[in-house]
């Protein structure tokens, strides 16, 4: 085999087996190795739909994706340089995923006519069947070699079986120059105490498998990536859901206010609840509700008490709770629904990716129920949006729609943790008690209404889902009353454009094409839109993430640019919004629903050609 | 046990009472601010202390009527908002206001969910057997065979009792009043307020527009009720009648109306009513007693001292607090792998 030693910008290596064969740890063991030492990392992982798919079948096939570099990685790549298959399901599911040079790690013991058969290849080779001749294929006998590394083990054959995904990272770190030190550490801080001779197997197949790559020559250097030269400090890496969960606790300490979750458990929303559940000792309350729409309400009723109100779900979910979304935004209390999209319509895709909730975020409700929506656009941005949303609500009295996607969501990156005492305070409008009758819809100048706890004597109050009147709160169905109300409901919402950060655009502020997106799709925009500006092309970048209200300078940057092209994971829905609210400019469309990211590459293409 | 002063007044809203006169929810309110101070003192709760949360229909509308917090929330819902209510801050005294349409069908999920939990609530469930604000459609209440706007030929839908519902779910607090009787209706509600868990009180309530007379046949009036109504009592005897001799003895595996006196019957053979078994089998039979097989059962049927949901949520954050490394966010913000870059 040919050395290469010259140095990479960037690498996409992606582990791949059966559900049960570990690619998961495998993969995140690997990205943390990487992250240590200094390299940007973006991974996402591909889990099938079904808990435990049958064996063998592609159907079973769990991935895990890891892009890294030397300078800004902003997704997990489209294509791998390496893969990793542990069997020959593995093989079939990710083929279409290899660049044209990739090298193919394959367990030659898993090469069997079952197997084989299992993953519904037409041959017994399924290696010429795919085509995969011209790339360099290693067929190395993992599970034979990590059971022989362990001949001394007490450990019984199937359990010495289970450490061959160890085999798999050892190979991996020997050919991406990386040490073994933190598998090991991570290893031993698992297993070492309860399961001591678990944590000896696995670090003597880490070794097997770096030493077998190592005695093989197996490219040593292919992949080396210099540092990121990241800004220095303290880092960890955090997924998007993990991120969005911290947020709200981040947000329920600068304001003062406990933290309640009322949450339905669905897929892929479903770890901000458990992650949530898991932080009591911060004082986190977490209700699992017996339906979508109890997990609103209660969040609802906890908000009414004083609590800071989250309820989290996918877009069946948001169906579910909509009219409660509406008796937030007539009772004026701060809630942050968090929506993270998954395909759809119906039960769709849950696994999958999708950004096609976008309307109903903005309008899926009865009578004119305006909210504020926000948008995440990266795993660890997540944690900010979460904090800014939850400080939208409670300082606007306002529910607040905040946007995930199920692929932003369960991806992974660095992340430069921040300190508490950097982080914005906030300031939530308490009532304090004064003479004669509260009046609860009483408001001050950006048309806030105050937040007033039951408890507190003296502002006892009545509240509810039938229009108030403007002054005193008690029921009215005086015509112009309701008129101003909806109104005066509406000017709240799109008062918190004072507290929205002017809009950015990445590249120049005037020119040809201006690819606008929002939410989960910033990285490979960003990707494709730097790749391009590298060639010299006249292309900016424009990414939303306040959707309601937009920036305030958001028409002068449409106006600077020839053509404005909306790219998103649905068929066009901030198109038509934009388009709505902005006549005079046209805004052509980019749009994919195949439940799957962007890639960069069908970015370029399309970039290309509106370019020409 | 403190002593506040408060009256019925206290509790009485600015807001004009919009009830049809003669209809039942009246006796309710009334009875619920006669309660009132006297829970109030029972369980050291000011004033502020007193949340009603409502649902939708003619009796949710009953939080406007009230000088305490209220939310007037969405069809079904109140359950469920009176939860996140209660969780959120456990030393408010919460109510909620509902109807059998309200919580038995459209919010049925809801009601058998706080049951389930044992939330610290207090359910007062309005029952007239109708659809009263969408003016008369039948109910999950209503009897079957009842010619109302939606079942012009008779409904063909068994009807649910509450009370099986409730000590279904295994309820810990079930109570059955009837509009005209407002001193029972005051005493019940004092004890559901005592009870630490959910409590059901169900209020058999007239609605003289949509379903007039609907439980006249045992509570028409005084004479009827004492005939055709039995008021449980902890630890008495199961007795009623004008003259005290009637009585439930258990036959078999059934209850069985006897005259104390008659075929060789003596108040030696009358239940005693044990409201606090966890048992549920006879507080389910007497839930279910119809007329005019037997008496309506009204009073305390069951009340049984569990763990309450709202407490146990409150005591796993403290023990947490306790036992846990991360105390603050910043704790949160560093735990487990990181690692610095230089």
């Amino acid at each position: 085999m040919e050395q290469q030693t010259a140095l990479l910008k960037d690498v996409v290596i992606r582990f791949s087996g059966d559900s049960g064969d570990g690619m998961q740890l495998t993969g995140t063991l690997f990205s943390e190795t990487l992250a240590l030492a200094g390299n940007a990392i973006s991974t996402f992982p591909d889990y099938p739909a079904e808990i435990r798919a049958p064996q063998g079948t592609v159907a079973g096939v769990s991935g895990f994706q890891v892009h890294y570099g030397s300078a800004t990685v902003n997704n997990p790549g489209d294509k791998c340089d390496v893969l990793v298959a542990m069997n020959p399901a593995a093989l079939k599911a990710n083929a279409r995923f290899l660049k044209s040079d990739a090298t193919i790690i394959v367990d030659g013991d898993s090469l069997t006519a079952d197997n084989i058969a299992k993953a519904s290849f037409a041959t017994d080779d399924p290696i010429a069947e795919l085509n995969l001749g011209g790339r360099n294929v290693i067929i190395a006998r993992i599970t034979t070699m990590a059971r022989e590394a362990l001949s001394d083990s007490a450990l019984d054959m199937k359990a010495k079986s289970k450490c061959k995904n160890m085999f798999a990272l050892g190979i991996c770190l020997y050919i991406t120059n990386r040490t073994t030190a933190h598998a090991h550490d991570y290893i031993n801080a698992k297993f070492g105490r309860k399961a001591p001779a678990v944590a000896e197997a696995n670090n003597l197949v880490i070794e097997a498998g770096y030493n077998y790559a190592a005695n093989n020559h197996l490219e040593h250097n292919a992949y080396a990536v210099e540092p990121a030269g990241l800004p220095k400090g303290k880092y960890r890496t955090i997924n998007g859901n993990v991120a969005t969960a911290w947020g709200f606790i981040a947000a329920s300490d600068k304001s003062g206010r406990p933290l309640f979750c009322g949450s339905y458990p669905i897929t892929p929303a479903t770890v901000i609840l458990e992650e949530l559940a898991k932080h009591k000792s911060l004082g986190v309350k977490t209700v699992q509700a017996e339906d979508e729409i109890a997990g609103i309400c209660t969040a609802i009723g906890a908000a009414y008490a004083g609590n800071f109100a989250v309820t989290t779900t996918s877009g069946p979910g948001l169906s579910l709770k909509s009219e409660a979304l509406g008796l937030a935004v007539m009772a004026e209390l701060p809630l942050v629904v968090v929506d993270v999209q998954r395909g759809g319509p119906s039960t769709g895709l849950p696994t999958k990716t999708e950004q096609s909730d976008l309307l109903q975020a903005l309008y899926g409700r009865n009578g004119e129920c305006p909210v504020p929506v926000i948008a995440a656009s990266s795993p660890s941005d997540c944690f900010h949006y979460a904090f800014v949303a939850s400080k939208i609500a409670m300082e606007h009295m306002t529910p607040v729609v905040l946007l995930t996607d199920g692929f932003i969501a369960n991806s992974s990156e660095a992340w430069a943790i921040p300190a508490m005492a950097d982080m914005p305070t906030i300031t939530p409008p308490i009532a304090v008690a004064s003479e004669g009758d509260f009046m609860p819809y009483k408001r001050d100048e950006r048309n806030v209404r105050s937040w007033a706890f039951p408890g507190t004597a003296g502002l006892e109050h009545r509240i509810g889902g039938l229009e108030k009147h403007f002054a005193t709160g008690n029921i009215s169905y005086d015509p112009a009353n309701h008129q101003q109300m909806v109104t005066t409901r509406a000017a709240k919402v799109a008062a918190v454009v004072a507290d929205v950060p002017q809009q950015s655009v990445d590249g120049d502020s005037s020119g040809e094409l201006l690819v606008v997106g929002w939410g989960g799709t910033r990285g490979h925009l960003a990707s494709a839109v730097a790749a391009l500006r590298e060639q010299g092309k006249s292309v900016s970048h424009c990414h939303l993430n306040y959707i309601n209200p937009l920036p305030a300078n958001i028409s002068e940057i449409f106006g600077a640019f020839r053509r404005i092209v909306v790219c998103e994971l649905n068929e066009g829905q901030a198109a038509a919004y934009l388009q709505g609210l902005f006549p005079q400019y046209r805004f052509e469309q980019c749009n994919k629903v195949e439940g799957q990211p962007f890639t960069v590459a069908e970015l370029i293409e399309v970039f290309n050609e509106k370019l020409n | 046990m403190a002593e506040y002063k408060y009256t019925p007044d206290s509790f009485k809203s600015d807001q004009q009472v919009k009830w049809c006169a003669g209809c039942g929810d009246h006796a309710v309110l009334n009875a619920v601010q006669r309660a009132l101070p006297e829970v109030a003192d029972a369980l050291d709760k000011p004033h502020e202390k007193f949340v009603f949360v409502s649902g939708i229909g003619c009796s949710s509308r009953f939080i406007y009527y009230m000088r305490t917090f209220g939310f007037h929330t969405i069809h079904g819902r109140a359950a469920a908002v009176a939860t996140g209510v209660k969780v959120a801050n456990p030393d408010l005294s919460v109510w909620v206001c509902t109807g059998d349409g309200d919580s038995l069908a459209i919010g049925g999920n809801h009601f058998i969910h706080a049951l389930r939990r044992n939330v610290d609530l207090n359910i007062i469930l309005f029952n007239n057997e109708i659809y009263g604000l969408t003016k008369g459609q039948y109910s999950p209440t209503t009897k079957l065979g009842t010619v109302t706007k939606t079942s012009p030929y008779g409904t063909v839908e068994h009807p649910f009792n509450p009370g099986e519902l409730a000590i279904g779910a295994k309820g810990t607090f079930f109570a059955r009043t009837v509009d005209a009787e407002v001193m029972l209706t005051k005493e019940l509600l004092v004890e559901a307020a005592k009870h630490r868990g959910t409590s059901v009180v169900e209020a058999l309530v007239n609605c003289m527009i949509f379903n007039n007379k609907t439980h006249a046949s045992f509570a028409a009036d005084k004479a009827t009720r004492a005939e055709h109504t039995i008021t449980l009592r902890h630890g008495e005897k199961m007795l009623f009648g004008a003259n005290r001799d009637k009585g439930l003895v258990l036959e078999g595996l059934k209850l069985k109306v006897v005259t104390v006196g008659e075929d060789g019957y003596t108040l030696d053979h009358i239940l005693t009513h044990d409201a606090h078994t966890e048992d549920t089998t006879l507080h389910y039979m007497l839930a279910s007693m119809k007329y005019p097989e037997y008496p309506v059962a009204l009073g305390i049927i069951r009340s049984v001292s569990q763990p309450n949901y709202d407490t146990e949520v409150e005591k796993q954050v403290e023990s947490v607090k306790e036992a846990s490394p991360i105390k603050c966010m910043d704790d949160l913000l560093n735990s487990g792998e990181t690692w610095i870059l230089p």
